[in-house]
């Protein structure tokens, strides 16, 4: 690893000043680090986030759920409140990665990194969240750009994602079988207002298949997903997996999501 | 005392290996020590133009930058091959030069060019990313069936071919198929694995310029075998100014049983340098340069009688052995492989034809059973196709050609002393409940789920080996092995083998047997090995010997021990020594009192005085002392078999497969330790199921290893697996006075064929390994519209 300077931010306006093109913000590191030790990403400053207290912490209003940007998965995992609300995010929390994980990656860092196999960005999506930064707010449809990329600014910090609670929703994923990332995962979300299914890991980046939220949203049922095509166009294609076998498991497991809701 | 050979002793080293207390090769320190960085070939296949050190040997911390020049300007000796194989035509095989760094060309990606030595790994690192190598790249050659008609790697080796083997007699063969009532035919791909030990590979080299005198730390399944071959072949020093020491090693799966470059480089350079040189293996290094195994391409028939009676076997196969011949590289695919090719079965005409080929991948080498789960996988997919096309069970195909006589002249080399095939096979019916199948696979059904059932019956030769035998089929050693038995003055005692234990829970068996045989606690007895300082000269550990060689060796070093403990306890007691019998750690006089135990005599052996009215205890001639040592070489190979049987569950909608049930039934002579033993198995399934449902090393076109780490490299986990039912027979080996045939192979011998043979019933159609859920469901797909079209 090359050597970097290493800072603690005492609070949101001392990070956000800290950054540059050439600095990372540090959370749980998951990323980060594994990427810094490769040799596949240099830093001359690391501004560690994880001392700021308000960015850490869960808030459940009746409709909605505010997950603070350094809170751990684990965290969201165990929340009793979090499991009532919206069962189906602990749930996903709770399969992320391994414990060593769970223990340190927080969901900020998931969103802000954007790895088109993530599991939480499909939450964003599906649970119509709000990303809040130090600036403002973000709506997760806007919010994940493509590959690794979001609208984050230099300087902007992630301060909390809020969701909506959903009628019922369900996660489902097929894991890569070696790195147990998302092949494909697929978040179903029944809201008043019709149905997201967010789809992670079959594509470049998360995004809301239209075809099956529209589906979905006039009946709410797996049958009414066995006509439906889903368009391998776009999708990865890779030693695990390729874009056809990922178009297929979309629709597997979207018809698992909405019979697990 | 109740004997120890057959009890589940928890294992002693475990408390030291479970808590962190290990001392590995990374453990280890020396003062004033350097830190070495390989330079790495990005490239499949260059010409190195030129290696230009100049900015990296100014940056921080350089202490020496090494490269193939200065190796050659040493005259340190290449890498060997260690087995000499002939082609069918008589010719020898054709090996390139292996440079320890190299000269003129690279020929895998992680080839070693030069090693960069510096004060912190930090600098090291730093340094070896301003090391400039120049090189014209060239068109890499990579695949195993193209290998021979590809572009020329070495200017001397023709089609890239290092031998084109035959074992078995062709013309009996095409009679055999001549008389057939039909002939099965199968084309396999043996796929290619990464061995993955636990631990990365290591080496910390020690030089003391007074003595001169060098130390080499390592990561070895092997340390007298690495001290010669540094010796001999890379002279970096005479034998007695080597000493090399393989402490607690973290797993080795055959990848550590000899030295490769690093460990040469490292050594060499401590010399040249006069300070410690430490090197430890990052994964990615371990991705790249452990040898990997397997990689064959196979085409197989069996010729039958429409009652199912074997007639003949062919095999044509073609084995990748990677960049250059590494040192068992080129017994594992022929002498490993071919013989076992036939299986149990009594064949009357066989032959296996093996064409060895370079390709530029990382060099290919024994791993885990080392041709003998290519041969395994070869006859028992074969013989279940073959029980599909005559519509015949499994199991009465397998019994119909089983050997019922043993000794057993199998047909291609050898002769199996003991076994019996139908009582495994029978066994494991019972366990793995095969008359409920049909109700496990309705009720898989109802759950959508497809669920099929494969069976596979193995023997393989083990016990590795007669040295006589294998040095006249090419071997470059002997592969007997040493024990010493040192009492020491207080009746405790060291055995020394020249096996080592890198997992294999020595330390406890080795044990279990010297105190049955000495009639003295467990506790009392230490089991010494890894170091070739301490005890003699001996082979190490793989192709499952170590019990059954080393073992016996122990047992007869004990015997020696015996024999002088009665001659001198005859004369403590006085009485003649054929009047002394030794029970239980007692020499007793029959129908007396009169005794004396093994500690006392012991005790006497080393100082000896005046007792009682014995003025010595040593008869006139005897030398004080007691310490024996026993060079044993097997008559014999030894021959497990057994019978698994695999139920597995797929996902149609998925493809995703898993295992429902594994049911392994093993004969393996005589065990020692029944606990360690069915961690052994456990072990070995899970690799061979790894390699059926997950693992697989692939290379693109260009030659780059796409499967480098965890994330592309599916390592099996616990939660892949349900629990194992197994179960034993025994009939024990004739060859060794245990009786013991070794267990250490056979659950990655015999789990990819009962995997394989199991997705295959489920699916209704052949498919490569690993069975992966996409191959899966892609085949599945093909058959589904393959019966649509024809309906």
């Amino acid at each position: 690893m090359k050597t970097f300077n290493y800072h603690s931010a005492k609070d949101v306006k001392e990070a956000s000043k800290l950054a540059s093109s050439n600095s990372a913000f540090l959370a749980g590191g998951m990323t980060t680090i594994p990427s810094m030790k490769l040799g596949l990403a240099t830093y001359k400053d690391i501004i560690d986030i994880k001392g700021i207290k308000k960015l850490s912490g869960i808030k459940v209003s009746g409709k909605t759920v505010r997950i603070g940007a350094t809170t751990k998965h684990v965290e969201v995992a165990n929340s009793k409140e979090i499991k009532k609300a919206i069962p189906s995010l602990s749930a996903l929390a709770e399969g992320i990665g391994d414990p060593q994980v769970r223990n340190r990656g927080t969901i900020g860092g998931s969103i802000a990194n954007n790895d088109p196999a993530a599991d939480y960005p499909s939450a964003c999506i599906a649970l119509n969240a709000m990303i809040h930064t130090n600036n403002r707010k973000i709506d997760a449809e806007k919010f994940f750009r493509g590959m690794f990329e979001t609208s984050l600014k230099s300087g902007e910090v992630i301060e909390a994602i809020e969701f909506e609670v959903p009628e019922k929703s369900s996660y489902q994923k097929y894991p890569n079988p070696a790195s147990r990332y998302a092949i494909v995962g697929v978040y179903v979300a029944k809201h008043k207002t019709g149905v997201n299914v967010a789809v992670t890991g079959a594509k470049s980046c998360v995004y809301n298949e239209k075809n099956l939220s529209q589906v979905l949203t006039k009946s709410f049922s797996t049958s009414a997903l066995d006509n439906v095509k889903i368009s391998s166009s776009g999708m990865n294609s890779d030693i695990h997996a390729s874009a056809e076998y990922r178009a297929n498991m979309v629709k597997v497991f979207a018809k698992k999501a909405v019979e697990a809701c | 005392m109740a004997s120890l050979v057959g009890s589940r002793v928890e294992r002693k080293e475990d408390k030291k290996l479970l808590t962190g207390r290990g001392k590995y090769t990374a453990d280890v320190n020396f003062v004033n020590q350097t830190y070495a960085c390989f330079v790495r070939s990005p490239h499949a296949r260059a010409q190195i133009k030129k290696v230009d050190t100049s900015k990296a040997s100014k940056a921080s911390g350089v202490v020496a930058i090494l490269t193939g020049a200065d190796i050659a300007n040493d005259k340190i000796g290449g890498l060997i091959a260690g087995w000499r194989i002939k082609s069918e035509d008589g010719s020898d095989m054709k090996v390139p030069a292996h440079p320890a760094l190299a000269n003129e060309t690279v020929n895998y990606v992680g080839d070693h060019v030069a090693v960069v030595i510096a004060e912190s790994l930090d600098e090291a690192r730093a340094a070896a990313d301003l090391v400039k190598v120049d090189y014209k790249v060239l068109k890499a050659v990579v695949s195993t069936k193209d290998a021979m008609n590809s572009d020329q790697i070495y200017k001397d080796i023709p089609k890239n071919m290092c031998f084109d083997w035959l074992l078995g007699d062709r013309a009996k063969v095409k009679e055999a198929f001549d008389n057939a009532d039909k002939i099965i035919k199968i084309d396999i791909v043996n796929n290619r694995l990464i061995p993955n030990a636990m631990e990365p590979r290591a080496a910390n080299a020690d030089y003391n310029p007074s003595t001169e005198e060098i130390t080499l730390y390592t990561t070895s399944q092997n340390p007298h075998l690495a001290r010669i071959i540094i010796s001999a072949f890379n002279g970096v020093a005479p034998e007695n100014k080597l000493r090399v020491i393989a402490p607690d090693v973290g797993g080795g799966f055959g990848s550590k049983i000899y030295p490769y470059a690093e460990e040469v480089v490292c050594s060499w350079a401590a010399k040249k340098i006069e300070r410690p040189v430490k090197w430890v293996a990052d994964r990615t290094e371990s991705f790249l340069s452990d040898c990997h195994g397997r990689d064959h391409v196979t085409h197989a028939e069996l010729a039958v009688k429409n009652d199912g009676t074997f007639l003949g076997f062919k095999n044509e196969t073609i084995a990748n052995i990677g960049a250059y011949a590494s040192v068992f590289a080129t017994v594992t695919p022929t002498y490993l492989f071919g013989p076992c090719a036939t299986g149990v079965y009594k064949m009357p005409a066989a032959y296996t034809n093996v064409k060895a080929v370079y390709t530029n991948t990382a060099p290919v080498d024994a791993y885990r059973g080392a041709g003998r789960p290519e041969a395994t996988y070869t006859i028992e997919t074969l013989v279940e196709k073959a029980a599909r096309e005559l519509g015949m069970e499994p199991s009465e195909i397998r019994m119909k050609n089983f050997p019922t006589q043993f000794p057993f002249q199998q047909t291609l080399v050898h002769s199996v002393d003991s076994g019996d095939y139908g009582a495994g096979m029978k066994k494991a019916m019972e366990i793995g409940d095969y008359g409920g199948f049909e109700k496990r696979k309705k009720e898989s059904e109802s759950k959508g789920k497809l669920r099929g059932i494969g069976f596979c019956t193995y023997f393989e030769a083990c016990g590795i080996a007669p040295s006589p035998v294998v040095m006249m089929l090419g071997c470059g050693i002997g592969l007997w092995e040493s024990a010493e038995v040192r009492f020491n003055p207080t009746g405790n005692v060291t055995v020394f083998t020249g096996s080592h234990s890198h997992g294999q829970g020595h330390d406890t068996t080795f044990a279990q047997i010297a105190a049955d045989q000495l009639g003295i606690p467990i506790e009392n007895i230490e089991i010494a090995h890894g170091d070739t300082d301490k005890g003699p000269f001996g082979y190490g550990t793989y192709g499952s010997r170590s019990l059954t060689v080393g073992g016996t060796a122990i047992v007869k070093a004990c015997d020696k021990i015996v024999a002088k403990g009665k001659r001198v306890a005859a004369k403590m007691l006085e009485v003649s020594e054929d009047e002394v019998d030794f029970k239980n750690g007692e020499f007793v006089v029959a129908k007396s009192n009169k005794k004396k135990t093994i500690g006392e005599v012991a005790f006497a052996c080393y100082l000896p005085g005046t007792y009682g009215e014995v003025k010595s205890p040593l008869p006139e001639g005897e030398e004080p002392g007691l310490k024996e040592t026993s060079f044993f070489d097997p008559v014999n190979f030894s021959f497990p078999a057994g019978t698994h049987i695999c139920e597995v569950e797929v996902d149609p909608d998925t493809g995703e497969t898993k295992v429902a049930k594994y049911t392994a039934v093993d004969d393996f002579g005589t065990i020692i330790n029944p606990l360690i033993v069915e961690g052994q198995v456990h072990g070995g399934l899970v690799q061979g199921i790894g390699q059926a449902l997950y693992e697989n090393c692939h290379y693109d076109e260009s030659g780059q290893l796409v499967t480098a780490s965890y994330m592309d490299y599916t390592m099996p986990r616990a939660d892949n697996f349900t629990d194992f039912d197994l179960g034993f027979t025994c009939t024990p080996a004739t060859s060794n006075p245990l009786g013991t045939k070794g267990c250490g192979e056979a659950g990655a011998i015999a789990a990819p064929p009962a995997v394989m043979n199991a997705v295959i019933d489920a699916i209704g159609t052949e498919i490569s390994m690993p069975a992966t859920a996409e191959k899966v469901w892609s085949a599945l797909n093909k058959s589904k519209n393959k019966n649509s079209e024809a309906a």
